[in-house]
């Protein structure tokens, strides 16, 4: 059936009155389908999220030993006040801004290269490193950095063991080292992830673009740098804002290397700091003000790549 | 692929030091990517002694039945109750997202109704909230409402899947004819009949893809379950697997229980992968969504 087809088969309207009523059993039906979603989406995220934002602006005081109940004020910002101030969510925060400044470049500085080396002739085996490239990515995150923190620790780790036989420094779970080492985690991980999206994005280009490049005389180099890096500055954008977002919720890696090493404190990211703040401290307000205000700060860092990267395009 | 192939014959050797360094680049690589996960092989099936005394890269005395014993007896025999509690959070989470998820697509993409564009722009908005970020508002809500430290305290927000939604509207539009559900009415056939006969026949390619992203995301899911469940009967496999390598520490006879473990809380994730290849592929690149 041809489109014109469609549209007049679709748009038959008569008389007013009983299109309007169509129209109402239409939208019974529709939101009868939704409704589930809806339901479940209204509970489950839009409330918690209100109820966080109500607990950010309470203070709950337990009274006399804690048998007598306790008492809840509203305090305004007072909660939000304390968060700025806070010398250790200001480290996790700094902390995690230096991460992700060097670990999402080069990530996604590495799964560029990938793509386009699978996009080009030069790449032989594709398939076999494809796959290898996306193993990571299919072993669950815990357990990838279950794996990893064992591979620093000095006595088990295979890794370990030649560093220090070559004379190399091997200290991968030291007060400096331990950052770049969770970094290593999460490349190891999403690496292979962001390069399928590059790659997928290279492959959907008009092949003739290339192929005209390529006659008028254009190196492969010049075709990569010049044509198709700028083509998939979108598929780029994407996966730089879900790293960034990934990077300032940042939680199991470093949880999991904290069990084997002091170096990783209770409040190593901001994340961190939320959990600390409600289970090490029983301060549920406390909690939900780091989390309210590392959401905000995550949409606003998300929002103001976005704009930054579609300026650069115009 | 012709011209580009007579380009490189004709440039010789210069393409051919390319050639060779991008297999040497993609070899390096690949090793990085490979070793850890050949390392917990090989780790998970020696023994104490020999974890730390032979080369880790290699195989040595062949332990793995023994530890394979000792990981389903160890603490209480917790290890299968957590496999299983994986399971069910999984394949019902995904299960229940999968239908919950392809109704509202359906909805979105098929029927006209007064907030329909408010429902899909909060459908947009729920696909880029960090789950991470809400699993802590999640905690204060559900403890309110004596949800913590049961099931349904992880598997019913399991149930939400906003990019399950958005997939499931994008190719209901795409391959739904609206033809075919006129004709359906016209036959007599209630909504619901369409919806159960007719609708999720046709879009079950991207049902199997939902399905596949929620039982990878619901297994994978560390901080929802850390923060409800305190029973550790209630917990899933990668909760209890950290706390077990939160002893190893302590005590290094629980190193290759926790490798064996880890090992084995792996393998239905990686079938998964690598069986579904095709579907997760065209889920990943739809939009692309980190699981």
């Amino acid at each position: 059936m041809s489109t014109v087809e469609r549209v007049l088969l679709a748009s038959p309207r008569p008389a007013v009155k009983t299109r309007r009523a169509h129209l109402s059993r239409e939208s019974r039906h529709g939101l009868a389908f939704l409704a589930p979603f809806l339901l479940l989406f209204a509970a489950f995220q839009v409330i918690p999220v209100g109820y966080a934002v109500w607990q950010a602006v309470h203070r709950t005081v337990q009274s006399g030993l804690g048998f007598g109940g306790s008492t809840t004020t509203f305090v305004g910002l007072d909660n939000f006040v304390r968060v700025v101030e806070d010398p250790a969510v200001r480290a996790a925060v700094l902390r995690m801004l230096l991460f992700g400044v060097v670990q999402v470049p080069f990530m996604l500085g590495l799964a560029l290269l990938m793509a386009l080396l699978f996009d080009s002739t030069l790449a032989r085996l594709k398939r076999f490193f494809q796959l290898g490239a996306f193993l990571p990515f299919a072993v669950p995150g815990v357990i990838g950095a279950i794996l990893w923190s064992f591979l620093y620790l000095p006595g088990i780790s295979p890794v370990v063991g030649v560093l220090t036989a070559l004379h190399l420094p091997h200290g991968f779970l030291g007060p400096r080292a331990v950052l770049w080492s969770i970094a290593n985690i999460t490349t190891w991980q999403w690496t292979g992830y962001n390069m399928l999206i590059i790659y997928a994005a290279l492959q959907a280009l008009p092949r003739e673009l290339i192929e005209a490049a390529r006659v008028d005389g254009a190196s492969g180099l010049q075709v990569s740098l010049r044509i198709k890096v700028p083509l998939v500055r979108p598929a780029l954008v994407l996966t730089a804002v879900f790293s960034i977002i990934g990077t300032l919720q940042l939680f199991s890696e470093p949880t999991i290397v904290r069990s084997l090493t002091g170096n990783v404190t209770a409040t190593y990211t901001p994340i961190m700091a939320a959990y600390y703040a409600a289970f090490g401290r029983n301060d549920a307000n406390y909690a939900a003000a780091i989390a309210v205000t590392l959401a905000v700060v995550t949409f606003a860092l998300s929002y103001a790549f976005m704009r930054i990267a579609q300026r650069g395009q115009r | 692929m012709t011209s580009s192939g007579a380009v490189q014959r004709r440039n010789g050797s210069p393409a051919v030091t390319a050639q060779a360094l991008t297999l040497a680049f993609f070899l390096a690589l690949t090793a990085y990517f490979l070793v850890p996960v050949y390392w917990l092989v090989v780790a998970a099936t020696k023994t104490t002694a020999d974890l730390t005394a032979t080369n880790g890269l290699w195989f040595a005395h062949v332990n793995f039945g023994q530890t394979l014993r000792d990981l389903f007896h160890y603490d209480d025999a917790l290890f299968s109750r957590w496999l299983l509690n994986s399971f069910g959070y999984a394949g019902l989470g995904a299960l229940g997202g999968t239908l919950v998820s392809a109704m509202a697509g359906y909805a979105l993409a098929k029927y006209r109704f007064p907030g329909r564009e408010a429902a899909f722009a909060l459908v947009l908005g729920g696909v880029l909230m960090p789950p991470t970020l809400l699993a802590l508002p999640l905690f204060l809500l559900e403890s309110k409402l004596s949800l913590t430290n049961t099931y349904w305290g992880v598997l019913l927000p399991s149930l939400i899947t906003p990019f399950g939604v958005y997939l499931a509207r994008v190719y209901a539009a795409i391959s739904v004819p609206d033809e075919l559900l006129e004709a359906g009415r016209v036959d007599g056939a209630g909504e619901l009949r369409i919806f159960t006969t007719i609708v999720l026949r046709i879009m079950s390619p991207a049902l199997v893809t939902i399905f596949l992203f929620q039982f990878v995301a619901i297994w994978n899911n560390f901080f929802l379950p850390l923060v409800v469940l305190n029973d550790r009967n209630l917990w899933p496999v990668t909760l209890g697997l950290y706390a077990w390598q939160g002893k190893a520490i302590l005590f290094p006879d629980v190193v290759r229980i926790v490798l064996a473990g880890a090992l084995v809380a792996t393998l239905p994730l990686v079938v998964v992968f690598f069986s579904m290849q095709r579907y997760l592929r065209s889920g990943l690149t739809a939009g692309g969504v980190k699981a």
